[in-house]
């Protein structure tokens, strides 16, 4: 059996934000690590629409999509969700960083958020998950395909 | 160099130095370099010999150039610093209410943060409404100025604004003082943030206007309230984004003095004199963690900017030389784990600043490694200034680490590290070009990737993150604040309806009077922005056409 994620498999991740803050120190160290530890980066500068981040999410066919969340822009996290799920792109994990507060990280996550990078994560940690989040899309592709 | 009456006392230093040296290298097992942000080798121990040559009379004194003891003769002695909080949460009625009890507390200066929808140059209306007031107040209209600042005397309060390009905000509040009957001269204040060029290299926390025009703007804007506003501070340049972004404390201060040389420079080139201008100049710094580092810092910016003042800008008045600057506490030090310690940083941190010489100090509040400081965070974040000042007395003497053999020693080798990085962007065409190049982004964004390395590989202690780690102070986390939705959807409507209401053709000559003083050289945009105010034209209608005529600026993408 083929395995759709191999080791040594080149994660494609975007690294964006959304919403209205435009800090990006965290994004852009963000896809410099996800750069050097091998995976194919698309980085956009910040207040991307969400119409924006489903576009750039097909055309570029990501794994995951990485977003940078600062300034409260995570409250329209769900939106872009939904917006993903609606544009058939519920395999890809979405994660936020940033500044978030615990119960409404927890909110994000009920909502489909894979995952929530809060301040003091290290690169490490972020890049592992990340190619693991990524691993997890290609077998639900995988998986929907076999379903067809 | 020593008289032979002084060679007894040598031979016993020269004895005295050589023993400690010996105990000294007996007693540290770790002999490894210890060097700050900036990349300075720190000694174990300073001494006479580290000494700038000249000594005690090469020091100076304190409001006399070149100002390294501080840029007025009293200093904190004769008037402390301002209390400047940001403050800025949800509706115009619920910033008037927090201000209020601030102004209460002992705040001396308002100060406003726009909500992040106002820094993208967009009206309530035209956002998600999730987004509104989460982190600043929803300021769109002369009308929520007005709400905004019921109750403040605007003769007395000095007001700063957190209000980029193309300064709406206060074009807001002089339409509130006409209308009030204030006179405009009495208006004491600063444009915070009218720095765009930090703008572009950081935060990008503003509507990004292209560079050119953002540059137009901003020499109208200083050149306007030269001749309407004299108690105004039109310009302030900017060096805490960029080390909030990254920066060292010495890139920051190079960047930062690089930039105030640019704008000071376009003005002379508009035709104004430096000493018309450059005393309302003032500076805005971050101050990190690293103590010493920080107030080495400032006392060299201080030494640094009179000299180009005098020198390279051709100021002669002495106001021109002061190095006038308001200091926050950093931000990006403050950790989400074990919360109370931020009280700690701020503390630190703060004492830094007010060594370093500060006019003007805001304390971050405990809880923003969590979200928009609540209201109990910022009451501690006053009372931490309060205490720093009436009960430890931190500003009984001015200077007090003047002379100190280390702070001495720092500052001049801080001072080389500065010069040496302001000749780099003076090599690559000053700080406008280095900007619209991306020098100084990249620049910055590799200082942030070393610190985060340093951090990661705990080179760099952050307490309660990569050392001393407690997972149970889970207690710690403070309540997090939402505006009321209710309330800000109606702010909505209303401004929806009150545009309705407005007479066209009025708001239409406004915008057409934006036009019009965009397409010469000879009118001034900011006169345009504040009669568009007065017209009634809201903070996107009078952002949109500047947009339109005077180009939209796209960030540079660099990882």
């Amino acid at each position: 059996m083929n395995d759709p994620a191999p080791a040594g498999f080149r994660p494609r991740v975007l690294v964006t934000k959304i919403g209205l803050d435009g800090h990006d120190r965290g994004s852009r160290i963000v896809a410099a690590a996800c750069r050097d530890a091998g995976m194919e980066v698309i980085y956009t500068p910040p207040w991307q629409s969400i119409a924006a981040v489903v576009k750039l999410a097909l055309e570029e066919d990501v794994d995951v999509i990485g977003i940078s969340s600062l300034a409260t822009d995570h409250l329209i996290v769900p939106k872009l969700v939904a917006a993903l799920r609606d544009a058939g792109l519920g395999e890809v994990r979405v994660v936020v960083g940033g500044i978030v507060p615990e119960d409404e990280a927890r909110a994000l996550v009920a909502d489909g958020v894979r995952a929530v990078f809060h301040p003091g994560s290290t690169l490490d940690d972020i890049t592992t998950r990340i190619r693991d989040y990524a691993g997890e899309t290609r077998r639900a592709r995988a998986g929907a395909e076999d379903g067809r | 160099m020593n008289a032979p009456t002084d060679r007894h006392v040598v031979d016993v230093a020269d004895a005295a130095r050589e023993r400690w040296q010996r105990e000294y290298s007996a007693g540290v097992a770790d002999q490894g370099d210890v060097v700050n942000v900036s990349g300075i080798a720190i000694a174990p121990l300073y001494t006479a010999a580290d000494r700038p040559v000249g000594g005690d009379a090469a020091l100076g004194y304190p409001g006399q150039p070149d100002y390294t003891r501080g840029i007025y003769a009293t200093m904190h002695r004769g008037r402390t610093w301002t209390q400047r909080q940001l403050v800025g949460l949800g509706t115009p009625a619920d910033y008037n209410a927090r201000l209020l009890a601030l102004l209460d507390r002992g705040a001396s200066a308002v100060s406003l943060i726009p909500c992040n929808s106002v820094y993208r140059g967009l009206d309530a209306d035209s956002v998600d409404v999730e987004l509104l007031g989460t982190c600043g107040t929803v300021v769109n209209d002369a009308a929520h100025m007005a709400r905004c600042l019921e109750g403040v005397d605007l003769a007395r309060v000095s007001c700063a604004m957190n209000d980029p390009s193309p300064f709406t905000l206060l074009a807001f509040m002089l339409v509130v003082a006409e209308r009030r009957g204030v006179d405009w001269s009495r208006i004491t204040g600063t444009s915070n943030q009218s720095d765009y060029l930090s703008h572009f290299v950081a935060n990008h926390m503003f509507y990004r206007l292209a560079l050119p025009g953002a540059r137009r703007v901003l020499v109208d804007h200083i050149a306007w309230c030269r001749t309407h506003l004299p108690r105004w501070n039109p310009m302030s340049v900017v060096g805490q984004h960029m080390q909030q972004a990254g920066a060292t404390p010495a890139e920051a201060m190079a960047f930062t003095l690089a930039t105030a040389v640019q704008n000071a420079e376009d003005c002379i080139a508009r035709g104004l004199d430096p000493d018309e201008f450059l005393p309302r100049f003032t500076f805005f710094f971050d101050v990190s963690m690293s103590f010493f580092e920080e107030i080495a810092k400032f006392r060299a910016g201080r030494r640094i900017w009179a000299r180009l003042a005098r020198e390279r800008l051709g100021a002669k008045d002495e106001r021109s030389w002061r190095f006038k600057f308001h200091a926050q506490t950093s931000g990006v030090d403050l950790t989400r784990e074990q919360p109370l310690n931020n009280i700690a940083r701020v503390t630190a941190q703060a004492m830094a600043g007010i060594f370093g010489g500060l006019q003007s100090l805001h304390t971050d509040a405990y809880d923003e490694a969590y979200a928009t400081p609540s209201e109990a965070g910022a009451r501690i974040a006053i009372a931490t200034q309060n205490i720093l000042r009436e009960e430890a007395r931190l500003t009984d003497v001015i200077d007090p680490l003047g002379g100190s053999y280390y702070v001495e020693s720092l500052t001049d080798a801080m001072e080389e590290r500065i010069v040496a990085i302001m000749k780099t962007v003076d090599d690559a065409g000053g700080m406008y070009k280095a900007v619209e190049s991306g020098l100084v982004q990249r620049m910055i964004g590799a200082s942030a990737m070393r610190f985060q390395r340093r951090v990661e590989s705990g080179e760099q202690v952050v307490v309660g993150v990569n050392k001393y780690r407690d997972d149970d102070a889970a207690e710690q986390r403070p309540p997090v604040e939402r505006p009321d939705r209710a309330a800000i959807e109606q702010l909505r409507d209303a401004l929806v309806a009150a545009k309705a209401a407005r007479p066209a053709a009025a708001v239409a000559r406004a915008l057409d009077g934006l036009t019009r003083a965009s397409e010469g050289d000879d009118g001034n945009v900011f006169a345009a922005v504040v009669d568009a105010a007065r017209a009634g034209c809201s903070h996107e209608e009078i952002c949109s056409r500047l947009r339109r005529d005077l180009g939209f600026g796209q960030p540079l993408v660099i990882v």
